[in-house]
C-alpha cells in the first residue's frame, strides 16, 4: 500500500487554515452568545421583584462547584475569542497590501467592518462590569448588602447603582455596543460553522439583527427601568 | 461625453508607482469601459507615451481577465457585469473616474493595472481530479442527480474566476471564489469521491497563498459578476470542518 495522506493530518493543521481560525471565532462566540442570553434572563427577574432576584443570585453563588468551572471555562472562551479576533483583525490587514485610493464599502454593513472596535470596547466593559459588580472593586459597599434572609442583596446593589445616570449611561452603551457586535457576529457565527446555506442565509441574516435588538432591549431595560423610578427600593 | 481618468501607472513591482491623470474628449456613452482606455491608449500611444496596461480577453464577460477597480468597486458601478460589460452610460458627463489594480498580497502588481492572478489557479490545481472514466459518453441517465443540486452546482459554475471578490474583500479573502471551485464539483455525484481532499486541499492552499479570512461582510458577493452568493461559503465551511474532522482523508494521490 502506497497511500499518502492529502491535506489535513492532524487536527492542528486545521487552526493554521484562516477557517479553522473563524470556526474557533464561532465557537467561542456562540458561548458567549448563549453566556449573554442567559445572563439577560437572569437581569429580568428584577422585574419580578425583591426576593426573586436575590433568590437565583444566591442559586448561583451557593453552588461553587458549578460556578468556578463555569467561569473558568468562560473565561477561557473569552481568551481564545479575543486572540484569535485581534491576530485575525491584524493579518487581515495586512493581506490587502496596497491600499485603495478611493474607499467605498460596497454590500457590506458598518457593524462587519468594525468587529474588533466594537470588540475591544465590550472587552472593556466586561472589565469595568466586573470590577462594579462581581469583584466589588469600584464600589466595595455594593458586597456588603445583606437582604431580610442575610443573602448578598443583588436587588439593593443594582437600584442603588443605576441610580446614577452616569452609570447607566455606561451601561446603555456597553450593551448597545454588544448589540453592535452582534447584529453583525451571530450570522457570521452561522456562516463560520457551515450552517448559512441557501434559503436559509436571508433568514439568518434577519434572525441576527432580531437577536442583537432583543438583547439590547433587555439589557438595556433594567438600569433604564431604575433611573425611571420603576424599579426601586422598597 | 468629456471625462478625467485617474490611473494607477507603475511601471513594474519593484518601482513606486503613482496617479497619472488623462483627459478623455471624445468617449461615447455606447462605449465599453475597456473601449475607452483603448481610445485613450491610441492617443497615448500617437503622442510616443507608454499605453496603460490593463488585462482583457473575450471582452463578453465570460473569461475572467478583465479586472480593476473602478470609483472603489471592483468591475466598476453596475452590479453583476464585468468590467468589459461596464459601458460608458454608467458615468456622467465631466466625471472624474480613479482606475486602481485589484489589490491583494497575494496578487502581486505586474504593471499599471495588471495584477498576477496565478494563485487563484494554483488553489485549483490543489483541488486534484475527479475520477470518470474517459473513453466513449456514459450514458446520460447513468449517474442520477437531483435537480436541486444541480442547478446548485450550475450556479457555482458560473464563477469567472476573475478575482474580483478577493479584490472587494477588506481582508483580500478568496473565500468566495474558492466555496464556488469547491461546490460546484462537491456538489455533484462525479465529484464526490475526492470530496474531501479536494476541500482540504484547496483551503490550505487558499491559506498559504495569503488570501485573508472571511469576515462575511458580503461585499464579494456585491461585486461578483455571476453573483454568486456568500451561502456559498458557509457550504465551503460546512465541507471544509466536516472533512477535517474525519482526519486522515486518504487522497487520490500515491
Ligand atoms: C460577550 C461578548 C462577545 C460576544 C457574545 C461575541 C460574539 C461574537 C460572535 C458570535 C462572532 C461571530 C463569529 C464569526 O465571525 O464566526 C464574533 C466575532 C468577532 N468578535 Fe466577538 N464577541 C464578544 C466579545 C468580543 C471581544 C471582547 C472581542 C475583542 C477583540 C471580540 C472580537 C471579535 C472579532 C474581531 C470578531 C470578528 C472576527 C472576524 O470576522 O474576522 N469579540 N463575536
Ligand atoms: S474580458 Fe473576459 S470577462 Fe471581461
Amino acid at each position: 500500500m502506497n497511500q499518502t495522506s492529502v491535506g489535513m493530518n492532524s487536527l492542528w493543521k486545521v487552526f493554521t487554515t484562516t477557517i479553522g481560525k473563524k470556526a474557533v471565532m464561532a465557537a467561542t462566540g456562540g458561548v458567549l452568545l448563549l453566556f449573554v442570553i442567559a445572563h439577560m434572563a437572569g437581569n429580568l427577574q428584577m422585574f419580578l421583584g425583591w426576593g426573586d432576584i436575590n433568590n437565583y443570585a444566591d442559586l448561583l453563588k451557593s453552588h461553587r462547584e458549578f460556578l468556578w468551572p463555569f467561569r473558568v471555562f468562560l473565561a477561557t472562551c473569552l481568551v481564545l475569542h479575543v486572540s484569535t479576533g485581534s491576530f485575525l483583525a491584524i493579518d487581515n490587514r495586512r493581506k490587502r497590501g496596497h491600499s485603495y485610493e478611493v474607499k467605498k464599502l460596497v454590500g457590506a454593513s458598518f457593524a462587519s467592518q468594525t468587529m474588533w472596535i466594537s470588540g475591544l470596547i465590550i472587552f472593556c466593559f466586561i472589565v469595568y462590569h466586573l470590577l462594579h459588580f462581581t469583584l466589588g472593586v469600584t464600589n466595595p459597599e455594593y458586597l456588603t448588602f445583606r437582604d431580610a434572609h442575610d443573602r448578598p442583596d443583588v436587588y439593593r446593589m443594582i437600584v442603588t447603582a443605576f441610580s446614577t445616570a452616569g452609570t447607566v449611561c455606561l451601561y446603555a452603551l456597553g450593551v448597545a455596543t454588544l448589540g453592535f457586535h452582534l447584529s453583525h457576529g451571530v450570522r457570521a457565527m452561522v456562516e463560520s460553522l457551515g450552517l448559512r446555506m441557501e434559503t436559509w442565509a436571508s433568514r439568518i441574516d434577519k434572525t441576527s439583527l432580531v437577536v442583537a435588538c432583543l438583547l439590547f432591549l433587555g439589557f438595556a431595560s433594567v438600569p433604564l427601568a431604575v433611573l425611571m423610578g420603576l424599579l426601586q427600593l422598597k | 461625453m468629456k471625462l478625467t481618468v485617474r490611473v494607477w501607472r507603475q511601471k513594474n513591482a519593484r518601482r513606486e508607482g503613482r496617479f497619472a491623470e488623462y483627459e478623455v474628449q471624445d468617449a461615447s456613452p455606447d462605449m465599453s469601459f475597456l473601449e475607452m482606455l483603448d481610445v485613450l491608449n491610441e492617443r497615448l500611444i500617437r503622442q510616443g507615451e507608454e499605453p496603460i496596461h490593463f488585462d482583457s480577453d473575450c471582452r463578453e464577460g465570460i473569461c475572467g481577465m478583465c479586472s480593476c477597480v473602478i470609483n472603489g468597486e471592483a468591475h466598476g458601478p453596475e452590479s453583476q457585469v464585468t468590467t468589459c460589460q461596464t459601458y460608458m452610460r454608467s458615468f456622467k458627463d465631466g466625471d472624474v473616474i480613479t482606475v486602481e489594480p485589484f489589490r491583494a498580497m497575494a496578487f502581486p502588481l505586474i504593471k499599471d493595472l495588471v495584477v498576477d492572478r496565478s494563485a487563484l489557479d494554483r488553489i485549483i490545481q490543489a483541488g486534484g481530479f475527479i475520477s470518470v472514466t474517459t473513453g466513449s459518453a456514459p450514458e446520460a441517465n447513468s449517474i442520477p442527480v437531483s435537480k436541486y443540486h444541480s442547478d446548485l452546482a450550475m450556479d457555482a459554475a458560473a464563477c469567472i474566476g476573475c478575482g474580483a471578490c478577493v479584490a472587494a474583500c477588506k481582508n483580500a479573502s478568496a473565500n468566495l471564489f474558492v466555496a464556488a471551485k469547491v461546490a460546484h464539483l462537491n456538489l455533484l455525484p462525479q465529484g464526490g469521491p475526492e470530496k474531501d481532499p479536494r476541500v482540504l486541499g484547496m483551503v490550505e492552499a487558499m491559506t498559504s497563498e495569503g488570501f485573508g479570512a472571511c469576515s462575511v461582510t458580503g461585499s464579494c458577493e456585491a461585486v461578483c459578476p455571476k453573483g454568486i452568493p456568500t451561502s456559498f461559503i458557509s457550504r465551503m465551511n460546512h465541507n471544509f470542518l466536516t472533512a477535517a474532522l474525519k482526519l486522515r482523508v486518504h487522497g487520490p494521490r500515491g
